[in-house]
């Protein structure tokens, strides 16, 4: 899990476009060149460290890969009695309950951060911005043992039974039965959990709206509404897609939570009301149990999925906020 | 009347309507977070008594019990990642402080940054296929080093940040004193980012003690004491895991009182680091 964004300052620890004055690697005696090479061991330690995790994982997937080539990510069959393996279910459980979370988070989390930089006065502001940071401390257990006894039995009871015997013969999506745990319980307990994290980025980039953009719209007679819209948002806009991705790349890794409410079915779901799985789940339930070189090299694989899945979404919003920030800094 | 009042009432209750929404989504967000705390108070803080802190797990179907060896196993989880993974992180944090411009720094702080949205599921299978396999069993001392690859990345970038907040006159003038570059980065510098660098453990500490997905599959769990490297060992966050997924009420009420535990741990430290320890030169 990433640190609160508030505390890591997403905009603030991007890189400065100003240069160091003092150079690090330029000379000096004996035991400042030790001490450079010793800061850019500790440096390099970290690339190290993340190519070994990719090396290390890939080599234990090898068995899988080979036995089921590109077949693997188009198959849905799971059955480890028959030793045949296909990813597609757990990348559909996967990808699907994370696009409701961003569905349900993005339009929350921008509203929360419209709220609390452009309507809400200090005394307000801070006890709810505090609040939306220890939203993103609390661990991810507590998220699933809460969504287990409070969050499924609700929404089953006021959701899922409701829209279900009413509407539910019309739209597929509502289709009874009602299970509880389902891929609708992992994308509303996935949307909880991201909402700090996209709405400390939106935050972030909102505030960093110059002061005269807005000066300039509500002096033209606009709302605070139209300003808010039309001048501060457009303004915000690439920074608040980079939060929602980071978001994103959070859903799609976070395992206890979404593992102890989604059901663990691995079939494709065709209502929200089913049970479904991800790829982080069935890492948590199957991985401990796992015989024979073939299923441990299919988990594995899915292991690289997942790590290159979320390592391709995080740079794209990494690169997206550095971009804004520099953008930002230059000012 | 006219068109053009008509057309300015209109933009007005635009305005306040949408404004309206916005203070419904502050306060959707919040519900849950209101949920959360008041079921874990009403459900766990009647369970919670000496012997929930000082005893082990009773045996499925037997009332009592305690989280004692969860409470030590994650103690002892946090310190011996931050033993392994404090180091390397400061170290880093401060090559991207002093080399950060570089194209290698740029890189070392996009590597970082990645490394942080790894899953933590997938942190702990890449330490299961490294240090499990090779010692042959699971064990704290693997727990404690899937904790540390989590911990790396995180105080990394907070070093970081916090050694360049140490404003560029306090460097210069140790080097105008003579001092050779590493007597000023270490005796000038970072006494001064201290205090934001150890806000920054603190919070990384409290969020890895915490996880659960990266302990599934290295420290395991167990249901005694435990003081040795080499042996699986028990954690706060899993022992709530397994507890909640048990088909017994008791465990069910037991995991209530168990997150109460960890989360009152997890936000103490947030909230001391958040009002306490503040950096000097930190200007929010």
């Amino acid at each position: 899990m990433q640190p609160v964004p508030e505390q890591a300052g997403v905009l603030a620890g991007a890189p400065s476009p100003r240069r160091s004055r003092v150079r690090l690697w330029a000379g000096g005696n004996l035991a400042d060149r030790a001490y450079a090479a010793v800061l850019l061991l500790f440096g390099l330690a970290l690339p190290a460290l993340f190519a070994f995790i990719f090396v290390e994982i890939t080599s234990a997937a090898m068995p899988a890969i080979r036995a089921f080539g590109a077949g693997f990510l188009t198959s849905r069959e799971w059955d480890p009695i028959a030793n045949q393996y296909g990813a597609l279910p757990f990348i559909y459980g996967t990808v699907v309950s994370s696009l409701l979370a961003m569905l349900l988070a993005v339009p929350l989390a921008i509203g929360l951060a419209i709220f609390l930089v452009e309507l809400a006065p200090r005394w307000l502001a801070a006890p709810i911005a505090f609040g939306t940071e220890l939203l993103a401390a609390i661990p991810s257990v507590i998220y699933g043992l809460w969504g287990i006894f409070v969050l499924v039995p609700w929404l089953r009871e006021h959701i899922q039974q409701p829209l279900a015997a009413s509407i539910g013969d019309a739209v597929g999506l509502f289709r009874g039965p009602a299970y509880g745990a389902s891929i609708l319980a992992g994308g509303v307990i996935l949307a909880i959990m991201v909402v700090p994290f996209v709405s400390a980025v939106a935050r972030e980039v909102l505030a960093a709206v110059p002061r005269d953009q807005r000066e300039a719209a509500l002096a033209l007679g606009a709302t605070r509404w139209e300003m808010t819209w039309q001048v501060a948002l457009p303004y915000a806009v690439p920074g608040i897609i980079g939060g929602a991705i980071l978001g994103l790349g959070r859903a799609l890794g976070e395992t206890m939570a979404i593992t102890m409410v989604i059901g663990n079915r691995p079939d494709i779901p065709t209502s929200l009301f089913q049970p479904a799985y991800t790829m982080a789940s069935v890492l948590a339930n199957e991985f401990a149990e796992a015989s024979g070189e073939l299923q441990l090299g299919a988990l594995m694989e899915i292991a690289l999925l997942l790590f290159g899945i979320t390592i391709i979404v995080n740079s794209f919003a990494r690169l997206l906020v550095w971009r804004v920030a520099r953008r930002a800094g230059k000012r | 009347m006219s068109a053009f009042s008509f057309r300015e009432r209109r933009r007005r209750a635009v305005n306040v309507v949408m404004l309206g929404l916005t203070g419904v989504a502050a306060l959707v967000t919040l519900v849950p977070l209101l949920l959360i705390f008041l079921h874990l108070l009403r459900e766990g803080l009647s369970s919670l008594n000496l012997a929930f802190f000082t005893r082990v797990p009773a045996p499925p179907g037997q009332t009592g019990g305690g989280i004692g060896n969860g409470i030590l196993g994650t103690a002892q989880l946090v310190l011996l990642a931050g033993l392994l993974g404090l180091p390397i992180a400061i170290g880093a944090g401060i090559f991207l402080a002093e080399a950060g411009e570089s194209r290698l720094g740029t890189l070392v702080r996009f590597v970082a940054d990645v490394m942080n949205g790894i899953p933590s599921i997938v942190v702990g299978i890449f330490v299961w296929a490294w240090v499990v396999v090779a010692m042959g069993q699971f064990s704290l001392f693997s727990g404690a080093v899937a904790l540390a690859v989590m911990l790396i990345p995180m105080v990394t970038r907070t070093t970081e940040e916090m050694v360049r907040l140490v404003p560029r006159e306090l460097k210069e003038g140790g080097l105008a004193l003579g001092f050779t570059r590493w007597r000023t980065t270490l005796g000038v510098v970072l006494p001064a980012a201290r205090s934001g660098i150890l806000t920054g453990v603190l919070v990384a500490m409290a969020r890895i003690a915490g996880e659960t997905a990266p302990l599934l599959f290295t420290a395991f769990g167990n249901p005694n004491w435990e003081w040795r490297l080499t042996q699986p060992v028990a954690s706060l966050p899993h022992q709530i895991f397994q507890y909640a997924i048990s088909p017994y009420s008791e465990w069910h009420r037991q995991a209530w009182a168990a997150s109460l535990v960890l989360i009152g741990l997890v936000l103490a430290v947030n909230v001391a680091a958040r009002f306490f320890i503040r950096s000097p030169y930190r200007s929010r």
